[in-house]
């Protein structure tokens, strides 16, 4: 290969999706010529990220030649035609192999999409694999997964956080152009704040989690990872709306997000949630979040200084809420209807209990044991239902912040990404990892994290939230941010 | 805070090793007894949310659907026979 056709190569894994598009219309770029420079980048460099758990070359370059024929013929072109993208492997995807990257469903095929995915497919993106995540979305560092641990493309001693740490790795390292993950506890907005891109987890409702592997129902929600603004808004739009088979997904319009792409805060009032930039806050994260709220300022927002209390009883929370929950959704997984099966057993039970001992993780099997123990007989009031009460007094907290400012702001993650099996054997201090991004979920409101600095080669990540079904807030605020500094075109050498 | 690890692996459908019933019994109790804070707020009068939006039943009629593969639902089956899922007996 020329060198000049490296160079060229390596514009386009670096390139954002707004970008590519620009070029796949004009014919400079066909989608074939993309979709294979990504799978030379993916050549080059997967052996030391570790992003991805099924890669799908021959079916990629498949739809690479559709959106091509689409672009030719100026066909339902969209923003993502001939767009390489990856898929957090807990996403049903029909007949690629959905893992959750655990060994109970290490043989599954999905004998349907989700609905995300048929849209993704509708778009004409090129989804090129299926990537890595904590066992069924059940951690902070991808060091969770059952096949392998995925590492931070900035630093490969470090985690790229979780659960959708192989998302957002790919995207960091030029494996693909976009991707989607799943957010219950902060697993989008971690991973792209160690990874130093974008991630959004919309409202609760304004994405269909049909096919989406339940973990924790109340929590999760689906979400885009990218390298920019500009693309999250292109993919929201693609991804969201109200779906039948999804009857927590919310009936209201859905606006576009293009239109949210303002480069312009003046005004907005904007919360700093002081209690997250305390105790527990490492210096460079404090300092990088502080020097964005003052540009922010300069740029003519408001920045006011607000207290939410009742955070510090969040991640207890959470870890009783969550795991009751995926206590409940993961009885499913017994050896009949699908999945991993023990051999050898005497009668019913010991089939259910051996196949569930072998497929599960060490992870996963404490969540379960967690969730069974809160909603057991005798502990549930205790436990359960003093945290379902607990989470009623997050939300009052969110409802008098939000009187204040339209939207908030904090750091992403306590400090940059950590090294590999540094908070294995505490799991306690690894939920602690979740502070600032488990209350948004607790409360079902959207949030980005977007990159606003580094310390040592590793990026750290601003989290701007808003009020419910308030995207469009967020956006404006994240895209203001991100047209004044620097951050975002940083990209890794690997 | 001690915890019946037995018990609540059973409730669960998990067997447990000698050694991870061990590890558990730790780890559990040390997630249960930060957890304990929450008994410091006084939540006399909260009422619990068990859910974000203010749904209430979502209802619709209860149609057929045809699915077009049922033989990939079946595939999955770790055994399967004339497109029915085998399990162990469960009566003599």
């Amino acid at each position: 290969m020329t060198s000049n056709q490296n160079l060229k190569n390596q514009f386009l894994v670096e390139a954002t999706a707004h970008e590519l598009h620009a070029l796949l219309v004009n014919r400079q770029l066909s989608s074939v010529e993309l979709t294979e420079a990504i799978f030379e980048r993916i050549e080059k460099v997967e052996d030391k990220v570790k992003a991805f758990i099924t890669l799908t070359k021959e079916e990629a370059l498949k739809q690479a030649r559709a959106a091509d024929e689409k672009i030719k013929k100026r066909e339902n072109l969209t923003p993502l035609t001939g767009i390489p993208i990856a898929l957090k492997d807990n996403l049903c995807t029909k007949g690629i192999l959905t893992t959750c990257a655990s060994k109970i469903l290490a043989n599954y095929l999905p004998p349907y999409d989700a609905t995300v995915v048929k849209k993704i497919k509708e778009a004409g993106a090129v989804i090129i694999g299926k990537t890595n995540l904590d066992e069924f979305a059940m951690g902070s560092s991808t060091e969770n997964s059952s096949f392998h641990p995925t590492h931070n493309p900035w630093n490969l001693e470090t985690v790229p956080g979780g659960s959708s740490g192989g998302s957002a790795a790919a995207v960091a390292a030029g494996e693909c152009i976009l991707a989607l993950g799943s957010d219950t506890g902060g697993s989008i907005r971690q991973p792209a704040s160690f990874c130093g891109v974008v991630g959004l987890k919309p409202t609760y409702g304004r994405v269909s989690r049909f096919g989406l592997v339940a973990f924790a129902s109340s929590l999760d929600q689906i979400g885009p990872i990218t390298k920019d603004v500009t693309d999250t808004a292109l993919l929201m739009n693609i991804i969201g709306g109200y779906d039948p088979k999804d009857s927590t997904s919310v009936n209201l319009p859905l606006p576009d997000y293009r239109l949210a792409l303002q480069n312009d805060v003046k005004g907005i009032k904007i919360g700093l949630i002081t209690n997250l930039l305390g105790e527990g806050i490492s210096s460079e994260v404090k300092e990088a979040i502080k020097s964005a709220a003052q540009t922010l300022a300069n740029l003519g927002a408001e920045i006011i200084e607000v207290e939410l209390p009742s955070f510090e009883y969040a991640v207890a929370t959470y870890y009783l809420i969550a795991p009751a929950e995926a206590s409940s959704n993961l009885a499913r997984y017994d050896g009949v209807k699908y999945g991993h099966r023990a051999k050898g057993t005497k009668d019913l039970l010991s089939m259910y209990g051996e196949t569930r001992r072998e497929g599960f993780g060490p992870e996963v099997k404490r969540r379960i044991m967690l969730g069974t123990y809160a909603l057991s007989a005798g502990y549930y009031d205790a436990y359960y239902l003093k945290a379902q009460k607990v989470r009623t007094l997050i939300k009052q907290d969110f409802e008098k912040a939000f009187e204040k400012c339209e939207v908030l702001i904090s750091p992403t993650a306590p400090t940059p990404a950590f090294k590999l099996g540094e908070k294995v054997a505490d799991p306690l201090s690894m939920y602690l990892s979740d502070i600032a991004t488990i209350p948004v979920n607790l409360v079902g409101l959207p949030a980005i994290s977007i990159p606003c600095g580094f310390s040592r080669g590793l990026p750290i990540g601003l989290q701007v939230i808003g009020k419910v079904f308030a995207e469009e807030t967020i956006l404006r605020v994240a895209f203001s941010y991100e047209q004044n500094t620097e951050w975002h075109t940083k990209r890794v050498s690997l | 805070m001690e915890i019946e690890v037995k018990k609540v692996a059973e409730l669960a459908r998990l067997s447990l090793s000698k050694e991870e019933a061990i590890l558990f019994q730790k780890q559990l109790s040390a997630i249960l007894d930060y957890a304990h804070k929450l008994q410091a707020l006084d939540t006399t009068d909260v009422s619990p949310t068990s859910h974000t939006l203010p749904l209430k039943n979502v209802f619709r009629e209860d149609q057929v659907i045809p699915f077009d593969c049922p033989e990939e639902i079946i595939n999955n089956a770790p055994e399967a026979e004339d497109h029915m899922f085998k399990v162990p007996k469960i009566l003599e």
